[in-house]
């Protein structure tokens, strides 16, 4: 039995909107697989619940007629692996929703608490820096809409303010068309392990030439972060081995990587060269280049 | 502070207040008995108190008895019909798949949902849907021979 004493259950976001500006001790639950592993461990010793999960627009990803993609905060990671639009879209996405947990944690898992519970390997994180992910976060008095990448304040810290309910995540044509992506997980286990390092490298090529490359790192650094300088440098620049091996390279200058019981710094760095010139020669070939050998 | 809910197991209607705190695991032992739903690590890493909710397998332990209002719960006790076993019981038998037992209840659960989704499987898919129950007894071989029968036609 977890120490609960007050539980909402609002069916609607005004409604929920309105119970956290009434009681801002409430804590939002979706699926509740990091909440109820918190409190289990006593990390978090009680709590008033506010669960989010009877409100049912929040499970819908859509395509707007512009072409924006947006995914309802309260999707599990099944819904997301299963997702027509995703796997038409973004299967960049598909592909690190389906190497998050196992099936019984997918049912429930939902995007939203993965972003929101703010750890930097969230599986979900490093695909959604790299497509520029935007989150539209609501309170009861209006919205605002960030870049994901301003969200993520430290380990574990995220720019929720008080009263605020993340509702969607939107990804901008202009950010997915013509690209191609591809996720490797690094892990000790095939399945139910947390990334020793995820990456993230999404790339669109006109005539043998990067025309933009953005690559999203998770575990490498106390948030998710992205790879600035190996962006820079690969715009405009010929697919060949030796621009991915310099992208490689200069990856692992954006990295803030420390040693923890997984893996040591120095590991970790090996892994963020090596890794991001696989991810990306996978994404080449799904962004229509030619494969490099 | 106690919430009423209503749900059914294995088809049978049930209603009882529940605190909030309360998880499903907890309910379908304690409460209503259904002690083949096995309480293992409790934090969602190894699958024994899977059961199907809506037809969806769930770890019972991670999951809060208010979320289970309206639902339709299969837990192993469901699964036989007038005391024949079920074919994908069948098959965990024939291919030995079953040593202590305890990882047992939940991988039946969710090889019956894989079998109804009428879909087919790889084996590498099947070792996928397999993932979130660990067995540490068997080594998987048989347990993957088991789902493979389960799911021939
Ligand atoms: C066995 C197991 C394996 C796991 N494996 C992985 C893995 O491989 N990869 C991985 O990335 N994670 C993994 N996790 C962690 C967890 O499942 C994910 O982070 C999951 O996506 C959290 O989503 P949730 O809906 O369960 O969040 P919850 O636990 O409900 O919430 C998480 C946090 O986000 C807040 N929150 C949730 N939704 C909102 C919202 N809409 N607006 C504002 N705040 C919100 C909550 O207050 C809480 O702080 C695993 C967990 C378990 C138990
Ligand atoms: S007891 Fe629920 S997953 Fe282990
Ligand atoms: S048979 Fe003992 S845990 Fe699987």
């Amino acid at each position: 039995m977890y120490n609960v004493d007050q539980y909402f259950e609002p069916e609607t976001i005004d409604e929920a909107t309105a119970l956290l500006a009434e009681h801002p001790n409430l804590l939002i639950i979706a699926g509740g697989t990091d909440v109820l592993i918190k409190m289990h461990s006593g990390k978090i010793a009680q709590a008033d619940l506010l669960s989010i999960r009877k409100i049912k627009f929040l499970e819908t990803i859509q395509k707007r007629q512009d072409g924006t993609l947006s995914i309802g905060s309260l999707a599990t990671f099944t819904q997301i692996a299963n997702d027509p639009i995703i796997k038409e879209n973004i299967p960049v996405l598909k592909e690190a929703a389906l190497s998050m947990g196992g099936p019984q944690i997918r049912n429930v898992a939902t995007i939203g608490g993965n972003i929101c519970n703010g750890a930097t390997s969230a599986d979900s994180a490093s695909t959604l820096f790299a497509l520029n992910a935007k989150l539209k976060l609501q309170t009861q008095g209006g919205e605002r809409v960030i870049p994901i990448e301003d969200f993520y304040l430290g380990p574990g810290k995220v720019d929720l303010k008080p009263g605020e309910i993340l509702t969607e995540i939107v990804i901008s044509p202009e950010d997915y068309q013509d690209y191609g992506g591809h996720y490797i997980k690094f892990s000790m286990r095939k399945a139910m392990d947390i990334a020793t390092l995820g990456v993230s490298a999404i790339c669109r090529i006109k005539n043998g030439v990067f025309e933009d490359v953005r690559i999203g790192l998770g575990v490498a650094g106390p948030t998710p972060l992205r790879c600035q300088e190996a962006e820079s440098f690969a715009k405009g620049k010929t697919v060949s081995a030796q621009t991915l091996a310099e992208i490689g390279k200069l990856a692992v200058k954006s990295t803030k990587a420390r040693t923890s019981w997984r893996a040591s710094k120095e590991y970790r760095e090996h892994l963020v060269e090596e890794l991001s010139q696989r991810a990306l020669k996978v994404a080449i070939k799904n962004a229509g280049g030619e494969s490099l050998a | 502070m106690l919430k009423k809910i209503s749900f059914t197991v294995n088809g049978k209607e049930v209603s009882l207040e529940v605190n909030p705190g309360e998880t499903l695991l907890e309910v379908l032992r304690k409460r209503l008995g259904y002690t083949g739903v096995k309480k293992g690590c409790a934090v969602g890493e190894c699958g024994a108190c899977t059961v199907l909710i809506d037809g969806t397998p769930t770890d019972s332990c991670i999951y809060l008895a208010v979320w289970a209002d309206g639902k339709e719960i299969i837990t192993i006790e469901g699964i036989a019909e007038d005391g024949k076993l079920s074919k994908v019981q069948e098959a965990f038998v024939e291919e030995g798949a079953v040593q202590c037992g305890f990882c047992t209840p939940g991988l039946v659960l969710t090889t019956t949902a894989m079998v109804q989704s009428g879909k087919k499987y790889t084996r590498e898919e099947i070792k996928r849907e397999l993932s979130g129950h660990f067995c540490r007894c068997t080594g998987y071989q048989n347990i993957i021979k088991a789902v493979e029968k389960s799911l021939e036609d």
